[in-house]
């Protein structure tokens, strides 16, 4: 285990290393931050002047020096937009993107194991039908679109909830401004986190129903009925239990999905998230910014990626960690 | 006897708000926030639109493009080169200090260091205390736009900003890309003082107790600006009663805003011109003035008006808009397809060229789609177009190097000035002077940039406007460019939000003065 764990350890550096070089080698094609920064009439002199006071004007193994060596000492730059120190500034928006996920997480979970244990148990009533157009629908149908029209419905025709932003929120330890415990910020949640959620959810409706219907067709499962145990227990215990491997395994490839797609969520509800703040850090051209972003975002993915196969070890006693990291 | 209707219509108007102006609340949501508390950091929309709240300018436009006394109660010309302001008394700052002539003296040579606006300051040789209300502004050469510019010095709390902060930086600091006291603190003279302000998410403000204004009907106690970046966002949230101002608003949504029991649409001719250079340096048939003539001919602006603005804009014949003082009434625009091939084909070009154009696609109102419909107009004088459009971002180093054929830009006079146009967009370009700078076509005509700076130091405002419209007629004569339209301005408003009243060309909204009634 503590073999598997350095080794990750190691892996995940070196992730992070060569996209710290990609994200810093791209960040001249992103376009001229001096444009964001000053008004247009400003001279190139005027321009050029501040490029090589910011140190823009440097060749690129220079920059990137100059970067690594701040970086090693978790220094990732001040961003330009904000003129605090971008990883403050990514860890300040952090919260907000986690509650989204963990929302949208929540929803997924509720919804969609009941859905799919009742789609594999009742596979021709007329409400699994009803279960699997809606989810080919929602497959078909982008993010961004299906926000809109949750927008549409709820906040402008409906008037039941908020259209932008996270509403009234509350310090918890004074760690992290939360909006999971007052009534105006559960609603704002609401609206965001079902948009994220509709994308993964008939992936996982499927996905469930699938696993679980293979799993009903089991010895042991005929066998659990046979010794008349009663059918709850038989379907919720046994059978879903041996559902839950593949489903984990894809969940946690699906994070990392979630956390990309939170960009367009948080971008059209004005959610003050990480995604959000990337999508404008791009459009202001904040170099530093994006690539603090990137490199935040690559350490999540390790990191998730991590757990889940500690995880997987840890339900499936047979997986060898050591030898899978091999 | 106007006067005292009018001031008796103020004096009735006064009277009905004082019964129903109660302390109202008032939620904005702009497209974009400004990028610091500090006035002089960037000169954009967002930071004029700050300064204008939190600060107070000497003089400012008002409805007519007139100047209206702020801070600067009444001027004078003292001779060619002098103008002379009195400055209101009893004015105090958000700190408790009072606001003295200093202060504007203090300001005036801040402004004068900050990269964004040397360059409007550029005419000016020193700024003249002669006692606490009273100062002169001196230029080097006969200028005529004193006043104009009058309207960029927001006083700024000298005291308050004297001193090092925390960090052990001298609090006047003005820098970019660091934070600085300045731009994180604020003390001017304006109506609102910043409360809470988390940068690009949300700033509440609240009315100062001690404004000078007394006459303002004002009745905004508290704004919170929530800068929305999603056009249907934006749109959604002021449908849906989450905020009560918005700006702007897409030009698909303006109906359904008009259209809403809550909510009402407050639309202005805007000043900004969008225009299409043509690149001499480049394509030797541009060169040939009945090629840019047969071009401007073959290019319907009323047309794309009409079908890509939604009529959302107004169609242009020359660069500077209606109330600029080079407007001439008369240059419309040109459209004339069969005109267009005969003048190709007077030129030798009957079977038409190849060209590359490149426009933005995030920068203007629908910029991708306007340089589309250009490219597709000019396919009907065989010109072959090949279009390419990209973000802003990326956009403007290829503007910097003039990279393609046909080019696309937008311009606002920052001056709110005819000659400003031909300063950047169509003068020869010179590096020394700046002239010229965003001139991709590469149009040059010492003429026409001779005129320009004859007007520049002609004070006698009629005799200016009247070498300003030769300079636009000359330019229209050569097509030197293709004018397209002037963008229009839309505001959306909730139900009891005066907007009409407080919102303008320059799109700074006087909020101080805006009334809500619930």
């Amino acid at each position: 285990m503590l073999l598997f764990l350095f080794r990750r350890l190691v892996q995940g550096l070196a992730v992070m290393f060569v996209i710290s070089l990609i994200s810093f080698s791209i960040q001249d094609n992103l376009g001229d931050p001096l444009r964001e920064m000053v008004g247009q009439s400003v001279s190139e002199a005027e321009r050029q002047a501040l490029r090589e006071e910011m140190g823009l004007n440097d060749p690129f193994l220079v920059q990137y020096g100059r970067f690594m060596s701040k970086a090693v000492r978790g220094d990732l730059g001040t961003s330009y937009f904000f003129k605090e120190p971008a990883l403050q500034v990514i860890m300040d928006k952090l919260p907000a993107t986690l509650e989204l996920v963990f929302g949208a997480t929540l929803l997924i979970v509720f919804i969609s194991v009941p859905s799919g244990v009742y789609c594999a148990i009742r596979p021709n009533s007329w409400l699994t039908r009803l279960i699997l157009g809606v989810s080919i629908l929602g497959i078909s149908i982008p993010v961004f679109l299906t926000a809109i029209f949750c927008i549409y419905l709820f906040s402008i025709e409906l008037g039941w909830l908020p259209s932008y932003g996270r509403g009234e929120l509350v310090s918890v330890f004074g760690l992290w401004d939360s909006g999971f415990f007052t009534k105006d910020g559960i609603l704002h949640l609401v609206l965001p986190c079902f948009a994220l959620a509709s994308i993964m959810l008939p992936l996982f409706i499927r996905l469930i129903r699938s696993e679980m219907v293979e799993a009903l067709h089991t010895e042991y499962v005929k066998f659990a009925k046979a010794k008349g145990l009663r059918k709850v227990r038989v379907y919720f215990v046994h059978a879903l239990k041996n559902t839950m491997l593949p489903v984990l395994t894809v969940g946690g490839v699906q994070i990392g999905t979630m956390v990309a797609y939170t960009i367009l969520t948080e971008s059209v509800f004005q959610w003050p998230g990480m995604g959000f703040l990337f999508l404008e850090a791009v459009h202001r051209v904040d170099t530093p910014l994006i690539v603090a972003y990137l490199i935040v975002v690559g350490g999540i993915f390790v990191i998730v990626n991590t757990l889940v196969d500690i995880l997987y070890g840890l339900i499936n006693p047979t997986v060898n960690l050591a030898r899978t990291a091999q | 006897m106007k006067k005292i209707l009018k001031s008796m219509a103020g004096m009735v108007l006064a009277t009905t708000l004082a019964v129903g102006a109660q302390a109202a609340t008032l939620k904005v949501a702009y497209d974009s926030d400004p990028v610091s508390l500090d006035p002089h950091e960037q000169l954009s929309g967002g930071t004029l639109q700050m300064s204008h709240l939190l600060f107070d300018p000497l003089v400012r436009w008002d409805k007519d493009m007139n100047f209206e006394p702020r801070l600067a109660t009444k001027w004078e010309r003292k001779d060619d080169l002098t103008m002379r302001f009195h400055l209101r008394k009893g004015v105090k700052f958000h700190s408790g200090n009072d606001f003295t002539a200093k202060d504007v003296k203090w300001t005036f040579d801040r402004l004068r260091s900050s990269p964004d606006y040397k360059a409007i300051f550029e005419a000016f040789a020193e700024l003249k205390v002669i006692d606490d209300y009273t100062i002169d502004l001196v230029t080097k050469k006969p200028f005529p736009l004193v006043l104009n510019n009058a309207t960029y010095i927001f006083p700024m709390d000298s005291e308050f900003y004297t001193g090092d902060d925390d960090k052990g930086q001298p609090k006047d600091r003005l820098v970019k890309h660091a934070g600085s006291f300045a731009s994180r603190n604020a003390s001017g003279t304006g109506p609102y003082i910043v409360e809470r302000r988390q940068q690009g998410v949300r700033t509440d403000y609240k009315r100062f107790a001690d404004y000078w204004d007394k006459q303002s009907p004002g009745n905004v106690e508290t704004i919170t600006l929530t800068p929305i970046k999603e056009g249907p966002t934006r749109v959604a949230a002021l449908l849906a009663g989450d905020v009560d101002f918005i700006f702007p608003v897409p030009p698909n949504d303006h109906n359904r805003i008009d259209r809403a029991s809550n909510s009402e649409l407050v639309v202005l001719p805007g000043t900004r011109v969008i225009t299409l250079q043509l690149n001499q340096e480049r394509v030797e048939a541009f060169k040939d003035k009945r090629v840019r003539q047969a071009i401007n001919y073959a290019i319907n602006n009323k047309g794309i008006v009409d079908r890509v603005m939604r009529g959302f804009a107004t169609a242009a014949g020359q660069q500077g808009p209606k109330g600029y003082a080079g407007y001439v009434e008369g240059l419309k625009p040109q459209y004339d397809l069969e005109k267009a091939r005969q003048l190709m084909k007077e030129a030798g070009y009957e079977k038409g060229f190849s060209i590359t154009m490149l426009a933005p696609n995030n920068r203007y109102v629908n910029d991708a789609r306007i340089a589309q419909a250009a490219a597709s107009m000019l396919a009907k004088i065989n010109i072959k177009v090949d279009l390419k459009t990209i973000p802003k971002a990326q956009y403007w180093p290829e503007f910097d190097l003039r990279s393609a054929d046909i080019l696309m830009i937008g311009w606002h006079s920052d001056t709110e000035d005819s000659a400003n146009f031909t300063e950047y967009l169509t003068a020869c370009t010179d590096e020394s002077t700046g002239w010229g700078q965003y001139n991709s076509g590469n149009y040059c005509n010492h003429k026409v940039d001779d005129m320009v700076r004859s007007a520049n130091q002609e004070t006698d405002l009629a005799k200016r406007a009247a070498i300003l419209q030769d300079v636009e007629r000359t330019l229209y004569e050569e097509a030197a460019y293709v004018p397209l339209h002037w963008q229009n301005l839309a505001w959306g408003a909730g139900k009891g939000v005066q907007a009409e009243s407080v919102v303008n060309v320059m799109n700074f909204p006087y909020l101080g003065d805006l009334v809500v009634t619930q």
